[in-house]
């Protein structure tokens, strides 16, 4: 392994423009002439919108247009859209109501948008929107989501019991088989709670309209530039997609919310041409709260059978998942198939079946968040499995390793075709790590202080790579998953790659270059990455679901074996000899069994200069594409344990210790690769002990800041300790499975089991606050006690 | 308007500007340094960090009027003539930062924390008086590994501490 090549720790190449202040986000963009976009927001949860008045203060200073639904609709700007399609149990459609960018008659949650101001100055079109008069006919607002589908008030009209689908996965009729069969059945009613992603760079848009070329562009915080000007050209009608550029530059956090097609930065691009000037709009971090897509939001009842073994027999799952007010751009895939087909977990449990209703209510619109399904799949079945273990008598970690799935390919019996792992191997060397044999006398410990120690086990397994676009077109999505790449060489030999991923944190700049740099022999400083730019990369689909490593590196790789198939050709030219005979190794062509070679940048130049072939035999310049899909999805998996200490007299969990051993498959950057796991498991604790988005019954949305949201600080969380183990994954080229979403998803069990294990088996919810631990603990004391 | 004169990263400027006009405002849209970032607007993330007469303040709740006269420095000031701060430095070094927005606050609270507690950090320590600043990205595991090296390096560049004059 090179200091620089596959395997190594590279330290990163963007980090210089971060590290002094040189990052160029969305708001750090200024246009010549830009003036300032301010969104009016519904105040209501729910309410006809009878009259909107902006006479007053469209005369206000600096206002320059205020736009409504109406304008918009007059203009034929279509409804923002949701890509994902579900058939109902019987065959039948989903039920999705419209949802326009400006609303047309009616407000649907707090936060949605009424009216758009632009003026000269920020505060000048805050001014004006609050001089704007609505009359409101307010209604009663839904907002619980186990009781949405009973609610006498309709969110839309299109969706009778504000129901949007009722969809299942699995075969019933062979899973109510195995629970009569079973000899004991595990039962757990659980809610996933509903959090806020919060990137720390709030959502920003620069609208611009060049009027000589009749062309807009968009500068926007977004994952997936391409797939927002797909939908904005080919769904909303902004401009055809040759007139509609859109650039998503250095990107703060995304962990999915950035992924969708929102209303404010579809009104920037339309209103720079309405006003004739760039338009700015940057999110508040209130505004992020109410209007960036919200994540889970589950209401599940679930059952474990097994037999007299303890062998896991069979799963059935209730669930009903909150979508909010309207379908965010793939909010209807989140709770179907990136859920229920990880229900197997990594478990060897023949019959499994899943119902999904999924609900409108009166909040904010809930799609993709870090996981996305997977997190809400993996909850239920490692709770599921850690209360079954407890209720059986048996240790958690060998009840785990007694129904792990041992031979593949496997096939589940909900969809997926896991093709390799070996999951003991995580589970020994994470109970090495956490030295589980200490564990007892480290309780022992705690209690003569007081204190009350637990430990809590996740075996998670993910599907990422997303995806072979025939399968996701076969389950419903409405594109492929492909990956694009291509692979410019200069005439000296220095290498630019493009690339349909976008980095938004991950470190693309850096790993993809050291893949580029190995397999051309040539320095990492001589590649550069580029990204995220509509303009500069002809197509992509961008990044999420963990699939930049295992999908658009594999792109670039393909690309990169196409540059060294021509660069043969050219060097068998100048070195006179058969194509055949030529081999590329460490960065040199050579002419085997000669000492005759022609370095990558020679030949570089060479294939520019084109003197020595002929241009009608073999083109001249060296740059190739690639567009790579994959074969199956990727299935990273692993072991995280987590073991806490709580104070039963003021409720408060410390966690200890926390294992986590992955399998990612080949790991290009292992410093990148272990920092992705540091920040999803902090996502994942956030979510088990700190972070829950709370609506009132009105349907305000009560913790809209960082003082009444509790996000993961510093002193939160301990430092991890993080292992591997690898089987390469076997469906693409580079062996990579992704590890992006895995922390987000393996954690929140862990730290629910390692509280309820130090509680003696004291149910909890998330998050475990303090004062939701604190009353648990003292009824676990009294029952102690009377015991 | 009204006028306000301040240092920043050494140079003398002055701005004519709105009265509600906050500090990290000035910055960013009067002076164009837009490395200081804005995260919440309510004093809890720390992405707006910048030091105001040598201290650590956030930018985002200082109004731009209430510091004329004063000497401020932002992230874009801290390296020296291009040669990184040793806090800089150790943020790379120890892949400290992901996506990089809240870096510049980070790396701000992080020099100003060694000021005020010196060069020899401890885990608990960093994370303690980290309680001001917000990161979604890293699980702050290469942070605080990041300030515990870069405080330490502060030392042997002898970089002198608040601490340590007094």
């Amino acid at each position: 392994m090179s200091a620089t090549g596959i395997g190594a720790a590279v330290r990163r190449k963007e980090d210089h423009r971060f590290i002094t202040g040189q990052g160029r986000y969305t708001d750090d963009i200024n246009r010549p002439g830009q003036t300032y976009a301010y969104f009016l927001r519904s105040p209501h949860a729910h309410a006809t919108l009878n009259r909107i008045d902006a006479k007053a203060a469209a005369t206000m200073p600096g206002v320059l247009g205020i736009y409504t639904g109406e304008d918009l609709a007059a203009d034929k700007i279509g409804g923002l859209i949701c890509g994902w399609m579900i058939h109902n149990k019987d065959g039948s459609p989903m039920r999705a109501g419209s949802h326009p960018a400006l609303a047309q008659g009616k407000v649907r949650y707090v936060g949605d948008h009424v009216a758009v101001v632009v003026a000269e100055t920020l505060a000048q079109a805050r001014d004006a929107a609050e001089a704007i008069s609505v009359d409101y006919g307010v209604l009663p607002a839904v907002v619980d989501t186990a009781s949405a589908a009973s609610s006498k008030t309709q969110v839309h009209a299109e969706s009778a019991d504000n129901t949007v689908f009722n969809w299942h996965l699995g075969d019933k009729a062979a899973t109510e088989k195995a629970f009569k069969a079973a000899k004991h059945v595990t039962k757990l009613d659980l809610v996933n709670n509903r959090l806020v992603p919060n990137p720390m760079e709030p959502r920003a848009a620069v609208g611009d309209y060049d009027q000589g070329e009749g062309a807009f562009t968009l500068y926007t915080t977004s994952q997936n530039p391409h797939v927002a000007r797909l939908v904005l050209s080919a769904f909303i009608g902004i401009a055809p997609e040759n007139k509609l550029r859109v650039v998503a530059p250095d990107v703060g956090g995304g962990f999915g919310s950035k992924i969708f097609i929102y209303a404010e930065e579809t009104v920037c691009v339309w209103a720079a041409k309405k006003v004739g000037r760039p338009v700015k709009w940057t999110s508040d971090r209130t505004e992020a709260f109410l209007s960036d897509a919200h994540g889970r939001d589950h209401v599940t009842h679930a059952e474990l059978a097994t037999d007299a073994d303890g062998k896991m027999i069979g799963m059935r799952v209730k669930t009903t998942a909150n979508l909010g007010a309207y379908l965010s751009t793939f909010s209807s895939s989140v709770p179907t198939y990136l859920y229920a087909p990880l229900l197997s977990g990594q478990y060897d449990i023949p019959a499994i079946y899943c119902e999904v209703d999924a609900v409108y209510t009166n909040t904010a619109p809930v799609d993709a968040y870090r996981g996305a399904g997977r997190p809400e799949a993996t909850f239920v079945v490692e709770r599921l499995v850690e209360i079954a273990a407890r209720e059986l008598g048996k240790d958690p970690a060998k009840f785990r390793m007694q129904n792990y799935i041992k031979k593949f390919p496997h096939q589940t019996p909900v969809i997926m075709m896991y093709d390799t792992g070996n999951y003991a191997a995580s589970m020994k060397k994470a109970l090495e790590i956490i030295d589980y044999k200490g564990l007892a006398k480290r309780k022992r410990d705690s209690a003569r202080n007081g204190k009350l120690r637990g430990i809590g086990f996740s075996s998670y397994i993910e599907a990422c790579g997303i995806a072979p676009s025939a399968a996701v077109g076969s389950l419903g999505a409405g594109v492929g998953l492909w990956e694009s790449a291509e692979v410019r060489v200069n005439p000296v030999g220095t290498v630019e790659v493009l690339t349909g991923s976008h980095s938004h944190g991950q470190g693309h700049e850096t790993t993809f270059a050291q893949l580029v740099s190995d397999r051309l022999g040539i320095p990492i400083e001589n590649v550069s990455i580029i990204h995220g730019d509509t303009d500069k990369v002809q197509m992509g689909m961008g990044t999420y679901g963990s699939r930049s490593g295992a999908v658009g590196m594999s792109a670039i790789a393909k690309a990169v074996d196409k540059v060294i198939a021509k660069g043969k050709k050219v060097a068998a030219y100048v070195l006179e000899a058969d194509e055949a005979d030529i081999d590329f190794k460490d960065g040199n062509f050579h002419v085997k069994g000669t000492d005759k070679t022609l370095d990558f940048g020679s030949c570089a130049l060479q294939a520019y200069i084109a003197h020595k072939f002929n241009g009608q035999d073999l083109e001249p310049g060296l740059k190739e594409g690639a567009f790579y899909d994959p074969t199956n999805f990727t299935f990273p998996a692993g072991v995280h344990i987590c073991e806490v200490e709580i104070d039963p007299e003021t409720g408060i969990t410390r966690i200890e210790r926390w294992a986590a051993v992955d399998d990612f498959g080949i790991v290009i950057n292992p410093m990148i690769v272990e920092g992705q796991v540091h920040g999803g498991i902090a996502q994942g604790v956030g979510q088990a002990l700190l972070e829950g988005a709370r609506y009132n019954q009105d349907g305000q949305l009560v913790t809209a800041s960082f003082m009444d949201y509790c996000m993961p600080r510093a002193d939160d969380l301990p430092s991890f300790d993080v292992g591997m183990t690898v089987t390469p994954c076997p469906s693409n080229p580079l062996g990579i499975k992704g590890c992006g979403e895995a922390g987000a998803i393996a954690s929140p069990p862990a730290v629910i089991n390692a509280i309820t294990d130090a509680l003696g088996h004291e149910e909890v919810t998330m998050p475990a606050t303090p004062q939701v631990v604190w009353r648990a603990a003292q009824k676990s004391i009294k029952r102690m006690a009377a015991e | 308007m009204a006028t306000v004169s301040l240092t920043v990263n050494g140079k003398a400027v002055t701005a004519n500007v709105d009265p509600r006009t906050l500090l990290v405002q000035l910055l960013r849209e009067n002076l164009r340094l837009t490395g200081t970032h804005v995260g919440c607007d309510t004093s809890q993330c720390g992405a707006c960090v910048v030091h105001l007469d040598g201290k650590a303040v956030k930018s985002c709740t200082t109004l731009a009027l209430s510091v004329d006269g004063a000497t401020v420095t932002t992230i874009e000031g801290l390296a020296v003539n291009g040669v990184l701060h040793p806090m800089q430095e150790a943020f790379r070094e120890h892949h400290g930062l992901q996506c990089g927005y809240c870096t510049p606050g980070m790396i701000m609270a992080a020099v100003d924390m060694v000021s005020r507690r010196g060069h020899s950090l401890d885990e608990a320590t960093i994370r303690d008086d980290l309680d001001g600043n917000i990161c979604r990205c890293t699980g702050y595991h290469n942070i605080v590994k990041a300030i515990a090296a870069g405080a330490e390096a502060m030392g042997k560049a002898a970089t002198p501490t608040r601490k340590a004059a007094e």
